[in-house]
């Protein structure tokens, strides 16, 4: 293969302007994090709620709960970045919707935030149920013998034991928070990928730059894991699943 | 017996002083070719009307044509009859499939620049685009300079917002743009009024708006922020290849027939919707056809 190597392009200027390649990847690196601990944030929170409210004894809180998964486990998130972006605006008034089309500000951020937020709490909101029925019955039983009320129940007993069981499927969706953000170019947000399909467009030096940005996924993803194993040791309960070494 | 033949052959080659194929020691993409008995074409499947599937699924285009003739020329030189392959390709994987031999030769809608140049060779300018705008009648729009302000749409993967930046007319214009993920996208974009204005090859924007809902809503406009040479691309440093693709298109232009390719599929309606994309030929390609040349884009846009 008479492929022409320039590991140095990532230090030469771009055609137009004076930026580097390398501020180019750096921004879209940039780009990525925000995305993914933003709508990290939105995921465990509304991924947690509705995990609980799965288990609940409320009847209509559960179905609501599992319908609330299906929708969003069950179209691919790339349909889903289409649908929130180019659909839902379409159906607000003419004002508004002309409004976050046109005025509102960093509007393929937030939309690929929310959309990639929700997309995640459905995962986890199904992580979060597996984790709170693999308690056995009489810890809640206890609780409620005790005079707790439902929510301190969950509060005090249930959750703090189910989150840590659950630490490592939550480890592997906040790893996949960063690599499915890169989605989000397909909505213009300027993000890793984004800025790749530009260098490499831009530079014609397309095996580099692809080398380079898998080395920063995978560092993103790899620094993910080791935050979340730092959280599981701090947090270990001894005596419970693991016994403390 | 068979050797022998061929060495009287070769003899009688030299004899009358021509130069057949197998005089020669094949090299590059003739050896490869004559070796595997196939040539593989890189095609598009929409980059209408230049490299485009019909409803056939078979590729169709101008340059499918124009290539279809160079094939002709590689089989007539290397005296074989080649299978010809259609190979898809997109344009994040075009320069990688050629570097690697996957595709022998690309016919497709490929701007000839200096990057490219370090990785590709091309053939001489078949083709040339305008990289303009295309707005809603409606917004009265029809210069860079009242962009201030407003989204601008372009293709992720593509450098018309640097263009834009860099065109003294857009110097101090303060634009917001927006990305599709492609060209459909990007139009979309502008449809919706997400952007006022979509920064493009104007002959895709014709074809985007000739196929477009309301055709007659839209108008390219504003000034030409780049011109791009568009040309069928070949391994480099593939010399004998390239003189027959070189050799084949300037025989168009010589024969004329360049210009009735020109007239099929850029002035006439096409299939698959039988549309007329009405795209005359603009003066950079008018005076390419009078002097062949595979100078790249940069030659065209001195600052």
């Amino acid at each position: 293969m008479k492929y022409h190597w320039n590991w140095g392009i990532f230090f030469e200027q771009i055609k137009y302007g004076d930026e580097t390649y390398l501020s180019w990847l750096i921004s879209g690196l940039g780009w990525t994090v925000a995305v993914s601990l933003a709508s990290w944030v939105i995921a465990l929170l509304l991924g947690f709620a509705i995990g609980t409210v799965r288990t609940t004894p409320r009847t209509w809180l559960v179905r609501l709960g599992n319908a609330y998964v299906e929708l969003f486990r069950n179209i691919p998130l790339l349909v889903q970045m289409f649908l929130w972006f180019f659909v839902v605006p379409e159906f607000l008034p003419r004002n508004l919707s002309l409004w976050v089309k046109q005025e509102m500000p960093a509007k393929e951020f937030v939309t690929a935030t929310v959309c990639l937020g929700l997309f995640t709490s459905a995962r986890i909101a199904e992580q979060v149920r597996a984790g709170i029925q693999s308690l056995p019955r009489g810890q809640r039983m206890a609780g409620l013998a005790m005079g707790l009320t439902l929510p301190q129940t969950y509060r005090y007993i249930l959750l703090p034991m189910a989150f840590r069981i659950i630490i490592p499927p939550l480890t592997s969706e906040f790893m996949n928070v960063f690599k499915n953000s890169s989605v989000a170019f397909a909505i213009g947000v300027l993000e890793l990928t984004f800025q790749a399909r530009q260098m490499q467009e831009d530079s014609e030096q397309g095996i580099e730059t692809y080398l380079a940005v898998t080395v920063l996924y995978f560092v993103c993803a790899f620094i993910a894991n080791r935050m979340m194993a730092f959280i599981e040791k701090r947090s270990r309960v001894p005596g419970f699943i693991a016994a403390a070494k | 017996m068979i050797y022998r033949f061929r060495l009287s052959l070769f003899l009688l080659a030299g004899l009358l002083a021509t130069t057949p194929a197998f005089a020669q020691e094949l090299s590059g993409t003739l050896k490869k070719v004559k070796e595997s008995g196939t040539i593989v074409m890189g095609i598009r499947e929409s980059s209408y009307p230049l490299s485009y599937l019909d409803d056939k699924q078979q590729p169709i285009g101008y340059h499918i044509e124009i290539c279809n003739k160079i094939v002709e020329a590689v089989k007539r030189e290397l005296e074989a009859n080649l299978k010809v392959q259609h190979q898809p390709v997109t344009s994040q994987n075009r320069i990688p499939l050629v570097t690697n031999g996957t595709v022998d030769i690309e016919c497709g809608s490929t701007t000839n620049n200096e990057a490219r140049q370090k990785q590709v060779a091309f053939a001489v300018t078949t083709f040339v685009t305008n990289v303009r705008m295309v707005v809603k009648k409606a917004s009265g729009i029809t210069s860079l300079s009242q962009l201030d302000g407003k989204p601008v749409a372009t293709t992720s993967g593509t450098t018309s917002v640097q263009l834009m930046r860099a065109h003294e007319k857009g110097k101090n214009v303060n634009f917001k743009e927006v990305y599709g993920k492609d060209h459909a996208d990007s139009f979309l974009l502008l449809e919706t009024d997400r952007a006022v204005a979509f920064v493009m090859d104007d002959n895709l924007l014709a074809g985007l708006v000739t196929s477009s809902k309301n055709p007659q809503e839209y108008a390219i406009v504003g000034e030409v922020l780049n011109i791009e040479p568009i040309a069928i691309m070949m391994r480099k440093d593939d010399p004998a290849f390239k003189k027959i693709a070189d050799d084949t298109i300037r025989g168009l232009i010589k024969s004329g027939e360049i210009e009735k390719l020109y007239n099929k599929w850029f002035l006439s309606p096409i299939p698959p919707k039988n549309v007329n994309m009405n795209f005359a030929m603009s003066e950079t390609l008018k005076g390419l056809i009078k002097n062949p040349s595979d100078a790249p884009a940069e030659f065209y846009n001195k600052k």
